[in-house]
C-alpha cells in the first residue's frame, strides 16, 4: 500500500525551492548580507541573553550553559520548520493578489506549493547561529545514549511542533486576509518563550504552553531530562518524553485547520 | 513657504488613511505585542528579582520599559519598513524618477509620509498594548506633565532618527536594487543598539558607552528613560538634545546621499 506519492511531494517541493534559492541569486549581495544579517539577528539575540547573565548567577534557577541548551535547541527547531515552511505565513497575500487560484490549478498539492514559494535560504544564519549555541551547550551535558536519543527527538518533534503553528496559524487568513501578524504571536512569540526557562513564568502560564500551544515539548521537557533537573513545577515526568506525540497532535491538528480552510476558501476575483 | 506645508500634511494625512485600512492587522499586531510584552515582562521580573537594582532600574521600571518597547516598535519601525520601503520599490521599479521632478524634495515628502504612518502605529499599536500592560502589569505612568511633553517630543525625535537611517538603507537601492539584505542587517543593529531588546543601562563598560552615543539610542532607550523619569531639567535637555543632533547630522547625510544617487540616476538615463 505504500504509495510513491509522499516522494513525489518532496521531489516537487525540492525543485520549486530551487528555483527560488536561483532567483534569490539574482541578487547575490542581498543574498549574502540576508544570511549574514539573519544570523546577526539571532547572534545578538544570544549576546543580549549573555548581557543579561553578567548581571546575575542564574535565570529563575538555570545557569547560562543551561539556559543555551534551552535556546539553542528551540531555535534549532524554529529555523528548522521556518526555513522549510515559513513562505505559509504569506497565504493572505497569495489570497488577496489570487495566487493561490493560480496554484489551485497546478497538479500539485496546495500546501507544498504554498510551502515552497519563496524558499529562501537567508534563514541558514540562524540555523547556524542557532547550531553553534546548541553546540556549546551541548559540551555540558553529561550524555547517555538515552539523552542523545532524546536530543534528537527534541529537535525533530520542536520542528514538527514549530510546523504545526505555523501551517495552523496561518490558516486564520482564510478568513481574515491581513491578519499575518496574528501567526506571530505564536510561532515567533513560541520561539521566544522556549528561550527562557520556563520557571520565570506563574504556573498558569506554563499549563498553557504545554495543554493548548504545546511549545513546552519543544524544548522544556526534554531539556529538564538532558540536564538531569527535577521538573520546578512537579509535572509528570513522563512529558519529557512526549515531545514526539506533541509534534505529531500539533501537526495533525494544524492540518485539519488547513483542510477547513482550503474548503472555506472562496475566491477574492470575479 | 506655507504651500509646501501643506502639502506635507496632506501627504502626511494620506499615509495615515492608507495604514488605517487594515483594521484586520491593526488588531492582529496589538494582541502580538501585547504577547510579546508579557513574555518580556516576565523575563525582566525574573532578572529583576535576582538583581533588584540591575542598571539602575526597579522591578516596576524594567516592565515598563518593555511595555515601552512593545509600544514603540512600530512607531519607530524598528524593523525598518514604512514610508522608506515605498521609495526603495520606486527605486527598482524606476518609478523614482517621477519623484525626483517633483517640485518638492524627495526626503521632506517621504518623511512627511512616514510620520503620518508613525501617527497611526502610536494611536493603535502604541496605546494598545500601552493599556495591557497599565492593567495587567501595573506600569508607571510619566512623572509630571514636563514629562509627558518632553516624552512627546522625544517620539517624534526618535521617528525622525529612525526615519532618517531607514531612508540611507532604502537609497542602497540606488546601487544594489534590492534593499532587502541591507535592511536585514540594518534591523539586526537596531533591535539590539536601541534599547529593544535588552536596556542599554544594562550593557556592560565599553559597549554601554558605545551603545548610548550611537543613533539608535534615539529609537527606544532615550524616550524610555525620559518617561522612566531618570532626567530631569539640564539633564532632560541633553537627552533630547542628543537626538536633535542625530536627526541633523543623518537628514543631512540623507540629502547628500541623494544628490549623489541623483547623478547616478541621470547618467544610466533612467
Amino acid at each position: 500500500m505504500a504509495s510513491p506519492q509522499p516522494a513525489r511531494h518532496l521531489r516537487t517541493y525540492a525543485q520549486i525551492a530551487w528555483l527560488w534559492i536561483r532567483a534569490a541569486w539574482q541578487y547575490p549581495t542581498s543574498f549574502v548580507l540576508l544570511a549574514v544579517g539573519n544570523g546577526l539577528i539571532t547572534g545578538l539575540d544570544f549576546v543580549g541573553l549573555w548581557i543579561m547573565f553578567s548581571h546575575l548567577e542564574d535565570l529563575a534557577g538555570f545557569a547560562l550553559h543551561e539556559v543555551a541548551l534551552l535556546y539553542g535547541s528551540a531555535s534549532l527547531a524554529l529555523a528548522l520548520a521556518d526555513t522549510a515552511i515559513g513562505s505559509v505565513e504569506r497565504i493572505g497575500t497569495y489570497i488577496r493578489t489570487g495566487r493561490l487560484d493560480q496554484m489551485m490549478t497546478k497538479p500539485v498539492p496546495l500546501l507544498v506549493q504554498v510551502c515552497a514559494d519563496q524558499f529562501t535560504l537567508r534563514r541558514l544564519g540562524r540555523l547556524t547561529q542557532a547550531a553553534a549555541v546548541f553546540g556549546w551547550a551541548c559540551t555540558y551535558v553529561d550524555w547517555s545514549p538515552l539523552r542523545v536519543l532524546v536530543a534528537v527527538s527534541m529537535l525533530a518533534s520542536g520542528a514538527l511542533v514549530f510546523f504545526g503553528l505555523f501551517v495552523g496559524f496561518s490558516c486564520v487568513q482564510f478568513w481574515t486576509t491581513d491578519a499575518t501578524e496574528f501567526a506571530n504571536a505564536f510561532t515567533y512569540g513560541g520561539a521566544t518563550v522556549t528561550q527562557y526557562p520556563l520557571s520565570i513564568f506563574p504556573r498558569e502560564v506554563l499549563v498553557g504552553l504545554t495543554f493548548v500551544v504545546p511549545v513546552a515539548f519543544v524544548n522544556w521537557y526534554p531539556c529538564l531530562f538532558l540536564l538531569g533537573r527535577t521538573d520546578p513545577f512537579g509535572m509528570p515526568e513522563a512529558f519529557q518524553f512526549a515531545s514526539p506525540l506533541a509534534g505529531v497532535l500539533t501537526m495533525t491538528a494544524a492540518l485539519l485547520v488547513w483542510r477547513t480552510g482550503v474548503r472555506h476558501y472562496t475566491s477574492t476575483g470575479s | 513657504m506655507r504651500g509646501a506645508g501643506m502639502l506635507h500634511v496632506a501627504v502626511a494625512t494620506r499615509a495615515f488613511r492608507r495604514y488605517s485600512t487594515y483594521r484586520a492587522a491593526t488588531l492582529a499586531g496589538i494582541f502580538t505585542n501585547s504577547v510579546f510584552g508579557i513574555i518580556y515582562s516576565f523575563a525582566y521580573l525574573a532578572l529583576w528579582d535576582a538583581n533588584p537594582t540591575a542598571g539602575g532600574y526597579d522591578a516596576q521600571d524594567a516592565v515598563t520599559y518593555v511595555w515601552l518597547g512593545q509600544a514603540l516598535l512600530m512607531t519607530i519601525a524598528l524593523w525598518g519598513g514604512g514610508a522608506t520601503d515605498d521609495l526603495a520599490e520606486r527605486i527598482r521599479t524606476g518609478d523614482v524618477a517621477i519623484d525626483l521632478y517633483r517640485p518638492v524634495g524627495i526626503v521632506g515628502w517621504y518623511l512627511a509620509s512616514d510620520l503620518g504612518r508613525a501617527a497611526y502605529h502610536l494611536l493603535t499599536r502604541g496605546v494598545g498594548p500601552t493599556l495591557i500592560g497599565l492593567v495587567v502589569f501595573d506600569i508607571a505612568l510619566p512623572r509630571s506633565s514636563v514629562h509627558a511633553l518632553a516624552f512627546a517630543a522625544s517620539l517624534v525625535l526618535a521617528v525622525v532618527v529612525s526615519f532618517a537611517i531607514r531612508f540611507l538603507v532604502a537609497s542602497t537601492a540606488f546601487w544594489l536594487l534590492d534593499q532587502s539584505g541591507v535592511k536585514v542587517m540594518s534591523g539586526a543593529f537596531a533591535i539590539f543598539f536601541s534599547g529593544m531588546m535588552l536596556p542599554l543601562v544594562l550593557f556592560p563598560g565599553w559597549l554601554g558607552t558605545l551603545a548610548r552615543a550611537l543613533p539608535w539610542a534615539s529609537y527606544v532607550q532615550v524616550p524610555a528613560d525620559i518617561w522612566l523619569g531618570t532626567h530631569s531639567g539640564t539633564g532632560l535637555l541633553a537627552a533630547l538634545g542628543f537626538q536633535v543632533a542625530w536627526a541633523v547630522v543623518l537628514l543631512a547625510v540623507c540629502q547628500g546621499v541623494l544628490r549623489v544617487a541623483t547623478r547616478k540616476v541621470v547618467v544610466q538615463g533612467g
